[in-house]
């Protein structure tokens, strides 16, 4: 810890009053009203509020629809987390390998981060559209199948799913290839001459040198998945077909916005926050272990 | 020629033909490594190459069955067409105010912060700094309803400020700062001290020199966060006019049947809306790279 150098009285106040207004105004402020707003129920004239307790809780937890946004989220969190990772180590390792270029292709394979989630989705609707779409046309002629995500709810999450991972690789890819360069050569080395192959080498030896940034980027694309792709089912799929791709966020966000039943929105961000806060621990735990490295 | 000798050349020459297989062998292994990174590449740039392709195409074109894979001469009017039903202009410009408002927002206030930590005591310090941390488990979805109530109640309902003051607050750049500054050693400030500065010409003159790689670091960062920024923009905005590029874009795909989809307008859109922060990353790539690791330590 830093001796603090500096005396003044109110100077210090000063310096974090923005940062505090801010905090204070627009998180802690909405997010009471949030746990507040989750207690009441619209009356059915949307007048007026009225006090039901955990009526709204118990509600969600028993409604099928609910549950199914629940599944959904996690159905395309684990897919956007586990595809993304294994792609984007597969690179990594690739482009760690000692050749000339690096540089280069590391800036080939990082500029889709740039891209929002929302226009990512637009991109590949297009790739996916059942009728002018390349990937509908090239199955139909291949293997003669009907992949119209309009009509499988499957392959609509494929659909946002595959957006999602292709928006987040290269950012996965900076971080495995921060990390595989910070492996010393000399422990490689060691693993050569004691002759394990290049397969063995990975799973024994550089695989779990990596098992923190693993772990960190396992939390970080679980977080991007739940909170940050909201965009992209908005403007892609709207929760369709059906309920296909109604992810937790977007429903949070249309019960309210769209069918104004306010406290069972709150209710449901009350939920999610629960969410980032295990989210978040979880976060420093990894935090803490590295500490101690 | 003794017969060492002779041994010697033998055990050379097998010693050059392995070392020449070895070498042989691992270019052999390093261009099968291009080869698949090439690959990798090509089939990670292809959904930007065909909406490229899309958005230079005629509406025929477009939606010719095998689709057309190859560039055609519609580019300009395409690109006219989707900047003036979407009034791009106006969208690009609210998205460049929201991108760096929020960045030098936040860059300013988490520096002011830190450095209040940092370098000073004062009672209510730990408070603030729990106040900052519990900020982290606070992110736009999970107040969604409240929020739109708060903008509301102050007026700022289509307003920049709306786009951006409320974003400023950050965990991470102020953390980032306090890790930086609790480097930096105390004789710098003693020194300071000594040649009669105060704090805020310390921070001034002798701090924010030390910190530009950081700044730009997270400038790069921010920008593009402000920028792709989605669900913020979308409720706090209500007239098109305050609408950002990626909310806007939205609002060009036709929902059920009716309207033929102008797929070649959509993409022209799409490519202007991405080409500012992808032009970011690849111009300030250093800074990219440091500023992402660097801000999730």
């Amino acid at each position: 810890m830093k001796r603090s150098v500096f005396r003044n009285r109110g100077l210090p106040y000063l310096l974090v009053l923005p940062q505090v207004v801010v905090t204070l105004v627009f998180f802690f402020w909405p997010a009471f009203g949030s746990l507040r707003l989750a207690l009441y129920r619209s009356s059915p004239f949307g007048d007026r509020l009225m006090f039901t307790g955990l009526d709204n809780f118990t509600r969600l937890l028993g409604s099928g629809d609910y549950l199914e946004s629940v599944l959904n989220s996690f159905v395309f969190a684990s897919a956007v987390t586990f595809g993304g990772l294994a792609a984007s180590l597969g690179l990594a390792v690739l482009a760690n390998q000692k050749i000339r270029g690096l540089a280069l292709y590391r800036t080939a394979l990082l500029w889709p981060y740039g891209i929002a989630p929302a226009v990512a989705g637009i991109i590949w609707l297009f790739i996916f559209h059942p009728s002018y779409g390349i990937l509908p046309f090239v199955l139909s002629a291949v293997a003669s199948i009907q992949f119209n995500w309009l009509l499988k709810g499957w392959i609509a999450m494929l659909m946002i799913v595959t957006a999602a991972v292709w928006k987040q690789l290269g950012y996965n890819i900076a971080f495995f290839l921060a990390g595989l360069q910070a492996i010393p050569t000399s422990v490689l080395e060691a693993a050569q001459v004691d002759g394990a192959d290049p397969v063995r080498r990975f799973w024994r030896v550089v695989f779990p040198l990596l098992s923190p940034i693993t772990f960190f980027l396992f939390v970080l694309n679980m977080v991007f998945s739940f909170f940050e792709t909201f965009g992209l089912v908005h403007a892609v799929t709207q929760g369709g077909p059906g309920h296909a791709t109604e992810i937790l966020v977007y429903k949070a966000y249309n019960d309210g916005f769209v069918n104004q039943q306010l406290g069972t929105s709150a209710a449901q961000s009350v939920i999610l926050m629960v969410v980032v806060i295990g989210l978040t621990m979880l976060q420093f735990r990894y935090a803490e272990k590295k500490v101690t490295y | 020629m003794s017969p060492d000798g002779a041994i010697d050349v033998a055990v050379d020459r097998v010693a050059l033909g392995a070392a020449r297989t070895a070498r042989r062998a691992r270019s052999g292994k390093r261009l099968l490594v291009h080869a698949s990174l090439i690959a990798a590449i090509a089939l990670i740039a292809f959904p930007l190459y065909y909406a490229f392709v899309i958005s230079t195409q005629s509406l025929t074109e477009v939606t010719s069955v095998p689709p057309r894979l190859t560039p055609s001469w519609h580019l300009w009017e395409n690109y006219l067409t989707a900047w003036s039903r979407a009034k791009l202009g106006r969208l690009l410009f609210n998205s460049f105010v929201m991108a760096v408002g929020i960045a030098v927002g936040k860059i300013t206030i988490s520096i002011l912060s830190a450095f209040a930590i940092v370098y000073f005591d004062f009672r209510g310090k730990q408070v603030v700094f729990w106040m900052i941390f519990v900020t982290l488990m606070l992110p736009v979805p999970v107040r969604i309803m409240s929020t739109y109530e708060v903008i509301s109640t102050l007026g700022w309902i289509d307003s920049y400020q709306g786009l951006t003051v409320p974003l400023m607050a950050s965990a991470t750049a102020t953390f980032l700062f306090r890790q930086f500054y609790q480097t930096v050693p105390d004789s710098l400030a003693e020194a300071a001290q000594l040649d009669g500065a105060g704090p805020m010409r310390f921070l001034w003159s002798f701090l924010l020199p030390l910190s530009w790689a950081n700044v730009a670091a997270l400038f790069v960062i921010l920008f593009i966060y402000g920028w792709n920024e989605y669900l913020w923009p979308l409720m706090v905005t209500n007239s098109e006019e305050m609408r950002t590029v990626v909310v806007g874009i939205e609002k060009l795909v036709p929902r059920g049947g009716g309207e033929i989809p102008e797929w070649n307008v959509i993409m022209a859109a799409a490519m202007m809306a991405l080409l500012p922060p992808v032009a970011v990353i690849l111009l300030m790539q250093r800074w990219f790279v440091q500023g992402l690791i660097e801000s999730e330590k």
